[in-house]
């Protein structure tokens, strides 16, 4: 039954290793050298796949992560901003001492103690082995305890019905949401639309990859660089780093 | 040794009673009407949003439910700690209890974004959740409520009825803790995250019950024509007045302990000065219109014990018990989420402002939908089941009334 997924798959990641283009120093489209991973294996626990963002080289008025979430996801709204998801956002952050001003963007942090996997009470809520936070769409009943739980205001409710949805990333009414790290793409072997975004339309200031992988490119800069995490007095150890923060 | 109470159903024929159930049964209607149009259309129908995430009905199911448990407290001072004079009233403690609890809990369910996936709730369980405890814990209630009420009604299992309460005591407790520690678990929020939170409840669990179970009392004493006393009402009315101190100060606790916290002052001077809406529930809704003003009419010389003073008080700790909760709740989630600490956001998302909210009627139709329910339950139990005293006058229920040298209730009360 998997023999044509699986042959898909393998052909998905061959297509995507053979365009992997570096189009800045430090961001790769594809290749970053993460392999697909197989339908019938589980997430494994030895990878943590993380998120670097350099605040230094995200501008205010650049939006190309944020249109690339939309696009990729399906997450056209109904023009009524109080209510419709957001999975990633920009946010202006300011310093009224000095009037210094930084623009990030923020997004679920996929953390390693996630408090929304912590309140849940079904579990809907839940971590995978290699770092990654979902909402399991079938067991989420929509009490919508993760959304007061989250630290960074990272999840959204589906007020209303939905169309046109994208395969890879179903929704549903009345159930909660946020950020996959484009899961879809991250098992085919591909990075998140945000980071490709970033790198080809934006300044290049997302970096995605394996941060239990000393050797990886996300790993060496956190530990070269001046980086931290929003809220990390929290101990919640998010995946999502920020440098000149 | 006042003579054995007797119980009896109400007659339940009446004009009055029959256009009281037919109001409630179109308030239940309502209710389940707003509840139809919200999942229906989704609820962006209603005034919650991605910031204010908890509304109107969660403030309703969340007054229900910490009043549900105070509602079983008449019985646990007949059977944990020996007041007689509770005793007869125990019944329709535990009957308040359930059917509170049962209100409360089909308002919560049904503002779910996905109600009809109950079962999921009840079969898919992770225990390091306080809400998949509280489901244990509200369902336990019911049975062990529920078992209470048997033991108090079968005559032969009379023996069992103090082991029984005492146990539906240490649940409720537990239960009520559980119930604030909703709140006191959430790490990141400024306005919860706080152990006070559970000893608060529970107070203001004891305040609120007490004050249904009295407004209920001396309406259906009032409707049925039943004598009820004044001495026990004023009982009562001095143990409220002790539940209401306490809850004030519990919130004195909180928000001191929080402005010494130089980390807490946005959320204090939110809340307390600058809150709008809910400075103004806080101030003149809990504060004063629900905590000083009850103190005053249940404890004053000369107005204290009045059986006009006791409703009013009584009506007042409701009202602003809903206030207090609304402030907790909403007004909890309306003060900004803090990314940055010290730092000035903002967003598309609504980062770093003061969140609004306005409740729909569809939200206050469904809660109001669920008190409905509660007090149909009750009307109804009453009259199928012999739930009432037949007589709450003084002579028949104070062991102490007859002699010429009884203590005072006041003295030998609370």
């Amino acid at each position: 039954m998997s023999g044509f997924d699986f042959t898909r798959r393998r052909f998905m990641s061959a297509a995507a290793a053979a365009a992997g283009v570096t189009l800045a120093p430090g961001v790769t489209l594809y290749g970053i050298g993460a392999a697909a991973r197989e339908l019938d294996a589980p997430a494994s626990a030895d990878i943590r796949w993380g998120l670097l963002i350099d605040v230094n080289r995200c501008t205010d008025g650049c939006n190309a992560c944020v249109t690339a979430c939309i696009e990729e996801n399906g997450l056209e709204g109904h023009g009524r901003p109080a209510t419709d998801a957001q999975w990633i956002r920009k946010v202006r952050v300011r310093n009224p001492k000095t009037g210094a001003e930084k623009h990030l963007p923020v997004m679920c942090q996929h953390c390693a103690e996630p408090p929304c996997v912590d309140v849940c009470p079904t579990g809907a809520s839940l971590k995978r082995a290699d770092g990654i936070v979902l909402v399991d769409k079938h067991i989420c009943i929509g009490c919508r305890y993760c959304m007061l739980a989250c630290p960074y205001k990272a999840r959204s409710f589906i007020h209303e019905n939905l169309s046109d949805q994208k395969p890879h990333a179903p929704r549903g009414k009345g159930t909660v949401e946020s950020c996959t790290m484009c899961v879809h793409r991250v098992d085919a072997g591909g990075t998140p639309a945000c980071v490709e975004a970033c790198g080809e339309k934006g300044n290049g200031a997302m970096l995605f990859g394996d941060l239990n992988d000393p050797g990886s490119e996300i790993s060496r800069r956190i530990a070269t660089y001046a980086t931290r995490q929003i809220r990390g007095d929290l101990g919640v150890d998010p995946g999502v780093w920020y440098q000149n923060l | 040794m006042a003579a054995k109470t007797k119980f009896r159903e109400v007659e339940g024929w009446s004009f009055g009673y029959l256009a009281l159930l037919a109001g409630l049964g179109l308030l239940v209607l309502a209710g389940l009407g707003a509840a139809w149009f919200m999942e229906h259309n989704g609820h962006y129908v209603t005034g919650m949003n991605n910031q204010i995430v908890w509304g109107m009905p969660h403030v309703f199911a969340v007054f229900l439910i910490v009043a549900a448990s105070g509602a079983l407290n008449v019985a646990s001072i007949g059977s944990v700690f020996g007041k007689t004079v509770y005793k007869p009233m125990s019944r329709l403690s535990g009957l308040l209890a359930v059917a509170l609890m049962v209100g409360g809990l089909a308002v919560l369910v049904l503002d779910l974004g996905r109600p009809d996936r109950l079962i999921v709730a009840m079969t898919t369980y992770n225990f390091k959740s306080i809400f998949a405890w509280n489901i244990y814990l509200y369902t336990g209630f019911f049975a062990i409520v529920g078992i209470y009420l048997w033991v108090q009604i079968e005559r032969r299992m009379n023996r069992y009825a103090a082991a029984a309460g005492w146990f539906a005591f240490l649940w409720r407790l537990i239960l009520t803790t559980g119930t604030g520690s909703i709140f006191g678990f959430l790490v990141a929020r400024e306005a919860y995250d706080a152990a006070v939170m559970a000893p608060l409840f529970i107070a203001m669990s004891f305040s609120f019950g007490l004050a249904i179970f009295l407004l209920l009392l001396m309406f259906t004493y009032a409707g049925t024509g039943r004598p009820l006393g004044d001495r026990i009402l004023k009982r009562m009315g001095t143990l409220l007045a002790v539940f209401v101190a306490a809850v004030l100060y519990f919130t004195v606790v909180q928000h001191l302990t929080n402005l010494y916290a130089a980390e807490h002052v946005g959320v204090e001077r939110f809340i307390l000065l600058e809150g709008g809406v809910y400075t103004t529930l806080f101030w003149a809704g809990q504060v004063i219109l629900g905590g000083l003003v009850p103190l005053g009419i249940l404890l004053l010389p000369g107005i204290a014990g009045s059986r006009s003073g006791i409703a009013l008080a009584s009506m007042l700790v409701v009202l602003g018990g809903m206030a207090q909760v609304y402030v907790i709740i909403i007004g909890g989630q309306a003060y900004p989420l803090v990314l940055f600490p010290g730092m000035e956001t903002a967003s598309s998302f609504m980062d770093g402002a003061p969140s609004t909210y306005a409740p729909s009627l569809y939200e206050i139709g469904l809660g109001l939908g669920g008190v409905a329910f509660a007090l149909l339950m009750v009307a109804v139990s009453v009259k199928v089941l012999a739930f009432l005293p037949e007589s709450l006058a003084d002579s028949a229920v104070d062991p102490h009334h007859a002699r010429p040298t009884a203590v005072q209730p006041a003295a030998a009360g609370a």
